[in-house]
């Protein structure tokens, strides 16, 4: 009798340990796929979203014509705060730098640029500064060796056995010769 | 002849520095000329009177139209935006206006300057507009009627000529008395 009941008591037991461990080891997996749930999840999603870094590099290539003068990244209206989503819309959706570029450039035309592009006549945009600086050297380089090296002087006039110097000069030398030779 | 032919290469330098000059005045000055026009252009104001420019809307539905094909009717262009708050001010009027006169040869546009299409559809939602209306894709159509900002309208007679125009928001009164004399 004794027997039986301590064997039954024995089974009961390892029963009770084998299901403690079950439930065990349950919970120990539930709570991890929780944590992995609570943790994790947002981990990926934040790795999709795009930073505020991100957005602003592609702001500041851009001017909205309302704000003139003033770059997409550092304009406080409502209209450049709208902008600024769709950058982040459209990084989120997996576009590059330029094809966000571009689209702003087809809604809102070429103006939006910071760096116009060279084409057209924006080209000037591009090649009239280093124009000028170029030109700049170069007047500068040719004063510079003026300085250096004057110009010669005019030269000589090749003698001529007629005088050039007007008539009443000749008149005031042989005047002029005549007093001395009266002196003399 | 030899003379001509063994001429001081001073000169000759002299007159090509000349020439360099003439021509860097030459670029200069035109370079100044067209900063000059365009700046012009800036100064000068929306336009009033005259033929009305013609445009294409391509609406948020896809629909195209273009003003030129609207002939025979009276046309009245309101540019808009979703973060213009003056706009909110009469975009019950402008609706209004649109369901009383549609049916008398009247037809508006609604040109969208310089907006996210997220937020000027909700905008179009919120005030439930049903007349056409599209973003001006590459601000053309402000660039073409010179806006100074938003909201602006435009009223165009049945011979596509440009009657007045409105800057700032208007009302149904406003707009119902400049249009229908031109019903009549």
């Amino acid at each position: 009798m004794n027997k039986g009941f301590h064997r039954r008591e024995r089974r009961a037991r390892r029963e009770f340990f084998f299901f403690s461990a079950i439930s065990a080891c349950s919970a120990v997996i539930i709570s991890l796929t929780l944590a992995a749930l609570f943790f994790i999840a947002p981990t990926l999603a934040q790795g999709n979203e795009p930073t505020d870094d991100e957005v602003n590099a592609i702001a500041k290539q851009l001017y909205c014509p309302v704000c003139e003068n003033t770059p997409l990244d550092v304009c406080p209206t409502q209209a450049c705060t709208q902008w600024r989503a769709t950058i982040k819309e459209k990084l989120a959706l997996g576009w590059n730098e330029q094809q966000i570029k571009d689209y702003f450039v087809q809604q809102y035309g070429m103006r939006v640029l910071a760096a116009p592009p060279a084409q057209g006549f924006t080209i000037f945009v591009w090649i009239l500064p280093p124009i000028a600086f170029l030109a700049g050297a170069a007047v500068l380089a040719y004063y510079l060796r003026s300085l250096r090296h004057p110009a010669p002087a005019p030269a000589a006039a090749p003698p001529s056995t007629k005088s050039t110097a007007p008539e009443s000069d000749d008149e005031y030398a042989k005047r002029l010769e005549a007093e001395l030779n009266k002196r003399r | 002849m030899i003379e001509e032919q063994t001429a001081p290469p001073a000169g000759a330098q002299k007159s090509k520095i000349m020439l360099g000059w003439i021509a860097a005045w030459v670029i200069m000055i035109a370079i100044l000329g067209m900063v000059a026009i365009k700046l012009y252009q800036v100064t000068l104001g929306p336009i009033s009177s005259g033929g009305a420019p013609d445009f294409t809307l391509t609406t948020f539905d896809g629909q195209q139209i273009s003003l030129q094909s609207l002939r025979g009717k009276v046309v009245v262009v309101n540019f808009w935006a979703s973060w213009c708050n003056p706009c909110k001010d009469e975009a019950a009027d402008l609706e209004a206006f649109w369901r009383a006169y549609k049916d008398r040869g009247v037809v508006m546009l609604g040109v969208d300057y310089v907006d996210t299409e997220t937020e000027a559809r909700a905008y179009l939602a919120q005030f439930d507009i049903t007349y056409p209306n599209g973003p001006d894709l590459g601000t053309r159509i402000s660039q073409a009627y010179r806006i100074k900002g938003v909201p602006e309208t435009y009223i165009i007679d049945q011979n596509g000529k440009l009657v007045t125009n409105i800057i700032g928001p208007t009302t149904f009164q406003n707009l119902a008395a400049i249009v229908e004399p031109l019903l009549k």
